[in-house]
């Protein structure tokens, strides 16, 4: 469906080549002819060069200075290995990754099955359910980390209370550093994956129905179908979701400085906290820049990694 | 498009789990407005001390003034008619106190908070920038899809490259820059770096490739300018996406953190999401204080979803990659 416009506009452009060279303009009377359209582009350009071009570029050189109040100084590659050999980044390393490695795919797939399910109802029981599981997503996570830690409270609870109709002794859920990071690993789970379910319920939408007719002639049960058609056919969604969620993990901060601060200790300590916490608690503009470059690396193998694997074996 | 039919056993099982996750998904938020609602202190007749009922343990799983106000209004009828003054004038009391105790939480808020600012900010910062946002990259969305002139396609690549580089990036450069502009703890330093976002130019593009272009030759064969052409051809055709657009750009604004804690040190000039959490910190606010806040952070949201749903979903599915 998106497929289509952007194979038209290839096409433009192709006869628009040809026109070019028949026509021989040169570059300089095509700019001229087509001056409107930088006037048009100028606002964003303007925008963009100064607060994502620049800030981007200064941060790679940021990272390899350190920062002083009058004038910073060349560092070399002092800000990195600080990075690697810290213990703090390592432990906010480690946190960051369990928390994408349990979340991103229990959240993947819980859309499939949710949205797998929906999608066979009526109408209007369609966009009643929809809306029920993309409603929290449009709260402000400040908003559902607040409720979240009201619910985790040892007293007052709901968690606890939940707990003790099982016969569970009461947890402090955010207090002790066995538990905090599943608390937030567990609160993230339960908060449904609204994008994913609205995105998967448009990408079957756009599955022929053919297939399954024949599929059905064949005799194959609709939970076969499912496996091997709809999952299938689902793929690209798939990798879609599996990036945008783990990129998103990787940069988990609100839930963290609104319900723990990182702690107890460094329990719950995350990347995008760590970073926050070294650039504007102890101003080390050099070595928060660093330690962003370095997440971004790591986000940057982690789609790679994910390209290749779900791309591989179709 | 036809369904796979389920069959009336499988259905319910279906209905029924699916309830059973919507009401675990919505439960956070029912949890803030029943929390916010929550009596905080009540103490009747046969009572000896006033009891809260917000930090009750078991909890309360609804706001508990509506039974006790019906109770109450009960009363008052019954002693109505039993002619007992004294007793009417007890009920309608207890009525009264009830009413102002379950929004006494909200009344706090404004009088002795700057709720009531922070709401405003977030408001107009929401608004300026959503509105600059829809022109702004509709009007780059608009050139890239449908002009062709040198280096085109270089400005389009070198904007979508930097979707891909996570925001914490440039969070240390971009407050410098602020600092350096001296537009620390403005709200330009909100804005400016707001409305350079770049999602929303790959959004327009995608959406102005669908304009005909005969449309628009026409219009220039009229005489229309480059400007009129956009104003009054394009941007009308392209409601949709902007409506898709101007409600997304609204919500991350609306609901942004990161950078505002970053950049806002005065209280007056804090969004709502950053007060939210100086509340939370100052230890002082009662959970039903805190409820209330985040109730009032969140209603303008759902009511712009329930508003606007239609274009959510076409937003999320005009943004998702699809191959």
């Amino acid at each position: 469906m998106t497929q289509q416009p952007i194979d038209v506009a290839s096409k433009k452009e192709t006869e628009h080549v040809n026109v070019m060279k028949k026509a021989n303009y040169s570059v300089l009377l095509q700019i001229k002819k087509n001056y409107s359209a930088y006037l048009f582009l100028l606002p964003k350009l303007l925008l963009f060069t100064l607060f994502v071009a620049i800030p981007v570029v200064w941060a790679f050189v940021l990272s390899f200075q350190e920062y002083k109040v009058f004038g910073s100084e060349f560092a070399g590659f002092d800000n990195y290995i600080k990075v690697f050999e810290s213990e703090a980044f390592r432990i906010a390393l480690k946190n960051t990754l369990l928390f994408t490695v349990v979340t991103v795919p229990f959240g993947v797939i819980s859309a499939l099955v949710i949205s797998s399910m929906i999608f066979g109802l009526g109408k209007l029981s369609q966009s009643l359910f929809r809306s029920a599981f993309y409603l929290p997503s449009v709260t402000s996570m400040v908003i559902i980390a607040m409720v979240w830690r009201w619910m985790y409270n040892y007293e007052f609870g709901l968690f606890n209370y939940v707990l003790g109709w099982f016969g569970i002794d009461q947890i402090n859920w955010l207090g002790q550093s066995s538990s905090a990071l599943w608390a937030l690993i567990i609160m993230q789970c339960l908060i449904p994956f609204g994008v994913g379910i609205i995105m998967y319920l448009a990408s079957m939408g756009s599955i022929s129905h053919s297939l399954y007719e024949a599929a059905k002639i064949d005799g194959a049960s609709s939970f076969k179908q499912w496996l091997h058609i709809t999952i299938p056919l689902l793929k690209p969604t798939t990798l879609y979701l599996v990036l945008l969620s783990t990129i998103g993990s990787f940069q988990v901060f609100t839930q963290i400085i609104m319900m723990t601060g990182g702690g107890p200790g460094s329990a719950t300590e995350t990347l995008v906290h760590l970073i926050y916490k070294t650039g504007f608690r102890d101003f080390e503009f050099g070595l928060a820049a660093a330690q962003s470059v370095v997440l971004f690396v790591i986000i940057l193998i982690f789609s790679i990694i994910q390209f290749r694997v779900l791309r591989h074996d179709e | 498009m036809k369904k796979k039919p389920y069959d009336r056993f499988n259905k319910l099982i279906i209905y029924v789990l699916l309830t059973i996750f919507a009401v675990v998904s919505l439960l956070p938020l029912y949890w803030v407005f029943s929390t916010s609602l929550q009596l905080s202190s009540y103490q009747s007749k046969d009572m000896e001390r006033p009891v809260s009922y917000v930090d009750a343990n078991p909890p309360k799983m609804y706001p508990m003034g509506i039974p006790l106000y019906f109770e109450h209004w009960s009363g008052e009828r019954d002693a109505k008619k039993a002619g007992n003054a004294e007793e009417e004038k007890y009920h309608r009391e207890m009525m009264d106190h009830i009413v102002d105790n379950t929004f006494s939480s909200f009344k706090n808020l404004f009088q002795k908070h700057d709720v009531g600012k922070w709401f405003f900010n977030s408001l107009y910062i929401s608004v300026v920038v959503t509105a600059g946002i829809l022109l702004i990259d509709s009007m780059a969305g608009y050139v890239l899809a449908k002009k062709k002139f040198p280096g085109r396609n270089l400005i389009f690549w070198t904007i979508i490259s930097t979707m891909m580089i996570p925001g914490q990036v440039t969070l240390v450069p971009l407050f410098m820059m602020i600092r350096n502009f001296e537009l620390m703890d403005t709200h330009w330093a909100l804005i400016l770096p707001d409305l350079s976002m770049v999602f929303g130019v790959f959004l327009m593009r995608q959406f102005m490739y669908s304009i005909p272009d005969e449309l628009l030759e026409a219009a220039r064969m009229d005489g229309a300018s480059e400007w009129r052409t956009f104003w009054t051809v394009v941007l009308p055709l392209a409601k949709p996406g902007l409506a898709a657009l101007g409600i997304f750009t609204f919500m991350n604004v609306w609901n942004s953190f990161l950078w505002p804690i970053i950049v806002l040190n005065s209280a007056e000039l804090y969004t709502l999401p950053v007060g939210l959490k100086t509340l939370q910190d100052a230890n002082l606010a009662s959970f039903k204080l805190l409820m209330s806040g985040a109730a009032i952070a969140a209603i303008p949201m759902i009511i712009v979803f329930i508003l606007f749903q239609r274009y959510f979903v076409k937003g999320l599915t005009l943004g998702g990659v699809k191959e």
